[in-house]
């Protein structure tokens, strides 16, 4: 079914235990994050989704991949609910999907050799040619073979996200959601991370998720844009309508807050 | 974009603090294995029966003291039995005690901590409420109630002290592997498709694994000195047995007579503890890779 999207979410909601508010005696009250999302991600897409600080992004990405259970409404991947699954049940599906996070020291276990990195999540899916995979992977992302005996501390900050990437597209997933991953890096680490991610994208066919707070970024990389605001959907586009015509006020807040580099004259090349 | 460079990574002073740590590392592991030896080799190396009563050659000085009978290196006690083999033997004790309560201790409270820390939930609620009504109770009375009802002996000692001490690793692990369990690494483990139990283990255990090294070690140097208080008070093992606490209860009595019957014991016990503290910070230190 070629037309079906990748992931399709209905009336996504997520509510948690709010312990700053919880009573002396009694439950703590619900603290709505996500108040009933619906939308499709297709496949091939690379999807933008912005939003202020503590809008739900995060909570949204963490949701996607069933980290987080919801309180409500359905996810389907490629067709099959997920929305419920236990983690047993869900293990098959984990090798389709995998994750990239913002903070590249904490992401990556410090007792772990990069190699190990790598290869745990292809072992515990079965995988073969676990080593010839690391080290494709690690060609992928443009970083030496003989990175695979270093620790997490003995890299730079962009070559440890290189290395969260690489062990994310190892997997050969059909889907990859990346958290904030340029947000701790510097300019430049930044940019070659963004080009990396850019061409992993076309010559992987992935389908992508793309958290960030900076518009910029996400108009260079993502060919749709939903703007979150306050745990609810306020624009879901194609890249260029919400950049040349935005529908809601707040994503022309957002358009107006943040100083936009000429896309052509592409700063991070 | 600019390839990286594969010789070139950050410089790390990790050489520099290595060497600033390896004395203490060396000088603390090294008395610890003379210990262990001399308690291993007991009935080879030491020169005389630890039991062996001459009341002709009591109190005799140690070795330095001109008119001194040769072959009592450390001098002998009032009934003229060998310091020096008593202490010899008396490690024996001590490095059971340290050893057996020591690991026992780490493993229980190490693995109720790591359970509440990563699990949370109601695991860990029954876990550290445990911990509080435990830590409600006043330690030193709790040991001697419990070897009055037990019976004095080597197993009441170290039951004793893993029945008291298990709270230390409870709490101290449960805190790491709170912080461990918040890192990214161990969502990521989970986006894997590990099953949580073995996260616990492969992915956060080892995280927490300098720190247990740790108290262990401070944890062995505490048996120690709980084997040698209940000695002292005599509610350890037979009287007949040398143990450095009976050795020191002894010497404190004549201790204007036979000085180096108190001292060389208590010597003993101080390095030992002192030994067993450091070498558990040189360990971390090193068993680190990060170094925080
Ligand atoms: N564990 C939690 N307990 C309570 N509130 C939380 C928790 N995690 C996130 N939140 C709240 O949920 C909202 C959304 O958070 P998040 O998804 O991290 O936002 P974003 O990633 O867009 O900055 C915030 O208001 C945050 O305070
Ligand atoms: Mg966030």
């Amino acid at each position: 079914m070629p037309d079906e999207p990748l992931i399709r979410v209905e009336n996504l909601r997520v509510s948690l235990a709010d312990m700053t508010q919880k009573p002396l005696i009694g439950r703590a009250p619900r603290l709505e994050i996500l108040k009933g999302l619906s939308f499709d991600i297709p496949r091939g897409a690379v999807v933008g989704i912005v939003g202020g600080s503590g809008s739900g992004k995060s909570t949204l990405g963490r949701t996607l991949i069933r980290l987080l259970e919801p309180t409500g409404g359905t996810i389907r991947f490629d067709g099959r609910d997920i929305t419920h699954l236990d983690e047993a049940a869900l293990r098959p599906m984990r090798r389709r999907m995998q994750m990239i996070f913002q903070d590249p020291m904490s992401s990556l276990n410090p007792r772990r050799r990069v190699a190990g990195i790598i290869a745990g999540p292809l072992r515990l899916h079965g995988l073969d040619r676990v080593s010839a995979r690391v080290d494709e992977a690690l060609d992928h992302v443009g970083l030496p073979r003989a990175f695979r005996n270093r620790y997490p501390h003995e890299l730079s900050g962009g070559q440890r996200q290189r290395i969260g990437i690489a062990r994310a597209i190892a997997m050969a997933p059909e889907f990859i959601l990346a958290d904030e991953i340029v947000s701790g890096l510097d300019v430049s680490s930044q940019a070659q991370v963004l080009n990396l991610l850019e061409r992993l994208v076309k010559d992987l066919g992935l389908t992508l998720a793309f958290i960030s707070h900076d518009l910029s970024v996400i108009r260079r990389l993502c060919t749709r844009v939903m703007v979150l605001q306050q745990g609810e959907i306020v624009e879901n586009a194609a890249t260029a309508d919400v950049f040349d015509h935005p529908q809601a006020a707040y994503t022309r807040e957002l358009l107006d807050a943040i100083p936009l580099p000429d896309p052509d004259q592409a700063n991070w090349a | 974009m600019p390839r990286s460079i594969p010789g070139c990574v950050m410089l790390d002073g990790r050489a520099a603090i290595r060497r600033r740590l390896g004395l203490r590392l060396w000088l603390s592991g090294g008395w610890l294995a003379l210990v262990l030896l001399a308690a291993l080799l007991a009935p080879w190396i030491s020169p005389q029966d630890p039991l062996a009563q001459d009341l002709m050659s009591g109190r005799l000085p140690p070795f330095w003291v001109p008119q001194t009978e040769p072959g009592f290196w450390l001098g002998t006690d009032s009934l003229g039995r060998d310091v020096l083999s008593r202490i010899i033997w008396g490690a024996r004790v001590a490095l059971i005690v340290a050893f057996v309560a020591g690991t026992l201790t780490a493993t229980i409270g190490s693995a109720l901590g790591l359970i509440a820390g990563y699990f949370r939930g109601w695991a860990d609620r029954l876990i550290s409420r445990l911990v509080d009504i435990w830590m409600a109770f006043p330690p030193v009375l709790f040991a001697i109630l419990l070897i009055a009802v037990l019976g004095p002996g080597l197993m009441s000692i170290i039951i004793a002290i893993v029945v008291i001490d298990w709270t230390r690793f409870a709490r101290v692990i449960r805190a790491e592997a709170m912080n461990q369990g918040a890192m990214d690494y161990v969502a990521s483990a989970q986006v894997a498709g590990m099953p949580r139990g073995r996260i616990m283990l492969a992915e956060i255990l080892p995280n927490v694994l300098p720190t247990i090294v740790a108290l262990l070690s401070l944890e062995m140097g505490i048996s120690v000195i709980v084997e040698a208080i209940l000695s002292f008070v005599n509610l350890s093992i037979s009287t007949d047995q040398p143990t450095w606490g009976g050795m020191i209860a002894e010497g404190r009595i004549s201790v204007h007579q036979a000085w180096w019957v108190l001292v060389f014991p208590l010597i003993a016990l101080f390095l030992t503890v002192l030994s067993f503290s450091q070498f558990g910070e040189g360990l971390k230190d090193r068993f680190d890779p990060v170094l925080r």
